[in-house]
C-alpha cells in the first residue's frame, strides 16, 4: 500500500501538485472562514508580508475555486492568509512520514493527500473540490453548444435568420452543420435495400422448397452486422436443414463458426454462424426452444465443430441436443446441480 | 586439540566469542529453510505471469534461494497464484497434500486471498484458504513481483520466527 503511494507521489509531477493544492484547500476555506478571517484582521498588515511562497502560488492558481469567494467577500487579502494555516495542516499527518526521505515543501506534499490513506474528511472535500467546477463547466459548455445547435438548425431549416447563429461558437456551429446535413440526408434518401437481400430470399426460397414449407420462421437482415442474413428456422426441420445449408452447391456453408445459446427469457435460442469459405458469404441461423424442457436437434453430425459448443450450451443452459454423441457437461465439474446462465438460475453459495 | 575451558588467555577466550554462535537446532533448520523455499511451479491466472515475472532475471527469486520446482514432491511452499474456481479447487487440495512437510502456502492476489472480483460468481471459490491453509496473503490484482518478493520475504520471517520462539504466527 505504501509504495503505491510513494510511486503516485512521485508519478504526479510537480505542475500537478500546484494545481491540486489551491483547489484542495479552497473548498474547505468557507466554513472556517469566519474564525481565520477575524485572526487574520487581528493581525493586520502582517500576514501579507509573511505569507510562504507556497501560498502564494496557490492563491494565484485556484481560478474556478477561489473566484467566487473573492467576489462576494470584500477585500481579496484576508481569504488568502485564511487558506494558509489550513494547508498544511490537515493533509500533513498521514502523509509526512512517508515522504520523510525526500523532505519537501508543505504545499507539494499535499498532492498526494487525497491518495487512498489521506487524512480526516479531506478526500471527500477535495475530490468535490476537483470535479466540481470542472464538470459545471463542462455542462455549461455543453449547455451552450447545444443551444446554438438548435438555434443553427432552425436557421438551416428556416433558410434565413443567419444571424441568430453567427454568435455561435466556431465549433459549435460547424458539429450542428454536420448534425443538420446528416438528419437531412437521413430524411430525403430512402433507404438502400441491402445487397444482402436476394440472399436472404433465395435462402428462404430453397429452404421452403427443400426442406419444409413451415421450416424458416422468420428471415431479417441484421443492420448491425452488415445486414447479415438472418433465418429462424424451426426445431424439428432444423437437422435437414443444417445439412442442406452445408451441401446444397448455392450455400456450401461447410464451416459453423460458431454457436451459442441465449436464455430470453421467454424462450431460449441458439445462434449458429455458418461460413462460405469459398465465396465468404455468413449466414446466421437462430433455433427456438421452449424453456421449460429446451431442446434443438443436434448438428454434430453435420459440423463436426459443433461437438463441443453443444456441450457447452448444455452445461451452462442446459439446453438438450437430441442426437449429440456425447452430452455431458464441459466446463463445470460433473457434480455441478443446475446450469447456471439460466436466468431464473440460484447460485448454491450464500454470498453470491 | 584439548582445550581447558577453565584456564584459557583472554585472548583464546576473545577467539571463541568471535567465533562460537549458540542457538537450537530448530532455529538452524528455520534459517536454512526460509533460505531455500522451493515452490511448486502452478499457476491459475495472471498472478501467475507476475510469478514468472519474479521468476526471471530482473526479479530473480533465486537469488532468495526460491526455485519453482516441478513436482509437488520436491516443492514446500505452494504460490497460489491466480483465481480457485470449485473446478481447480480438489485439485489444488490434491497438490497440497501431495506436497511433504513442513510446507507453507502463499495466496496471491485478490482472487486467492479471497476471491477477488469473481466473489460473487458461480463458479469462483471464495479465497483459497477454504481449501487449505495459508501462511501468507498478498493483496493486489495481479500483485507484481516486488510485492510477490515482499510476500516471500514475510514468509521467510515466519519461518525464522516460529523457529526461534516455538510460537505459531497462525494456525495455519
Amino acid at each position: 500500500m505504501s509504495e503505491e503511494q510513494k510511486q503516485n507521489g512521485a508519478r504526479s509531477g510537480e505542475g500537478e501538485a500546484q494545481a491540486e493544492a489551491p483547489a484542495a484547500a479552497a473548498p474547505q476555506a468557507p466554513e472556517s472562514a469566519p474564525a481565520t478571517e477575524s485572526a487574520s484582521r487581528a493581525d493586520g498588515a502582517k500576514p501579507a508580508d509573511e505569507q510562504p511562497k507556497a501560498v502564494q502560488e496557490s492563491a494565484e492558481t485556484p481560478r474556478q475555486a477561489a473566484q467566487p469567494q473573492a467576489a462576494d467577500e470584500s477585500p481579496q487579502a484576508p481569504p488568502q492568509p485564511a487558506e494558509a494555516p489550513q494547508q498544511p495542516a490537515a493533509p500533513q499527518p498521514g502523509v509526512e512520514p512517508k515522504h520523510t526521505a525526500t523532505p519537501q515543501p508543505a504545499g507539494e506534499t499535499q498532492q498526494s493527500a487525497p491518495q487512498p490513506a489521506a487524512g480526516p474528511s479531506q478526500p471527500a472535500a477535495t475530490a468535490a473540490g476537483e470535479k466540481r467546477p470542472l464538470t459545471d463547466e463542462e455542462k455549461e459548455a455543453r449547455r451552450q453548444a447545444a443551444l446554438a445547435a438548435r438555434a443553427a438548425k432552425l436557421a438551416a431549416q428556416g433558410g434565413a435568420a443567419a444571424g441568430a447563429a453567427a454568435g455561435a461558437a466556431a465549433g459549435a456551429r460547424a458539429a450542428a452543420g454536420g448534425a443538420a446535413a446528416a438528419g437531412g440526408e437521413g430524411t430525403q434518401e430512402p433507404p438502400k435495400p441491402s445487397p444482402n437481400q436476394p440472399k436472404l430470399d433465395r435462402a428462404v426460397q430453397l429452404l421452403k422448397e427443400l426442406v419444409a414449407e413451415d421450416a424458416v420462421e422468420e428471415a431479417t437482415l441484421n443492420p448491425f452486422n452488415d445486414d447479415m442474413p438472418t433465418l429462424v428456422i424451426r426445431g424439428e426441420h432444423w437437422l435437414k436443414a443444417a445439412q442442406t445449408l452445408r451441401d446444397h452447391p448455392e450455400f456450401g456453408f461447410r464451416y459453423l463458426r460458431n454457436v451459442a445459446g441465449v436464455d430470453h427469457e421467454t424462450h431460449m435460442e441458439v445462434v449458429y454462424h455458418l461460413l462460405n469459405m469459398d465465396s465468404g458469404d455468413t449466414y446466421c441461423v437462430k433455433v427456438r426452444t421452449n424453456r421449460d424442457n429446451p431442446s434443438v436437434p443436434s448438428v454434430v453430425s453435420v459440423w463436426a465443430t459443433a461437438n463441443w459448443q453443444e456441450r457447452e450450451i448444455y452445461d451452462l443452459l442446459g439446453i438438450v441436443f437430441p442426437g449429440h454423441p456425447d452430452l455431458r457437461r464441459i466446463l463445470l465439474p460433473d457434480d455441478w446441480v443446475g446450469h447456471p446462465l439460466r436466468k431464473d438460475y440460484v447460485p448454491l453459495d450464500p454470498e453470491v | 586439540m584439548e582445550l581447558d575451558l577453565a584456564n584459557i588467555t583472554l585472548e583464546e577466550r576473545r577467539e571463541l566469542e568471535r567465533n562460537v554462535i549458540l542457538g537450537t537446532v530448530e532455529q538452524l533448520k528455520g534459517w536454512v529453510r526460509s533460505n531455500s523455499l522451493w515452490p511448486l511451479t502452478f499457476g491459475l491466472a495472471c498472478c501467475a505471469i507476475e510469478m514468472m515475472a519474479a521468476g526471471a532475471p530482473h526479479y530473480d527469486l533465486d537469488r532468495f534461494g526460491v526455485m519453482f520446482r516441478a513436482s509437488p514432491r520436491q516443492a514446500d511452499v505452494m504460490i497460489v497464484s491466480g483465481t480457485v474456481t470449485k473446478k481447480m479447487a480438489p485439485l489444488v487440495r490434491q497438490l497440497y497434500e501431495q506436497m511433504p512437510e513442513p510446507k507453507w502456502v502463499i495466496a496471491m492476489g485478490s482472487c486467492a486471498t479471497a476471491g477477488g472480483p469473481y466473489v460473487r460468481s458461480y463458479s469462483v471459490v471464495k479465497g483459497v484458504d477454504q481449501i487449505v491453509p495459508v501462511d501468507v496473503y498478498i493483496p493486489g490484482c495481479p500483485p507484481n513481483p516486488a510485492a510477490l518478493i515482499y510476500g516471500i520475504n514475510k514468509l521467510q520471517e515466519k519461518i525464522r520466527y516460529e523457529a526461534k520462539t516455538g510460537k505459531r504466527v497462525t494456525d495455519g
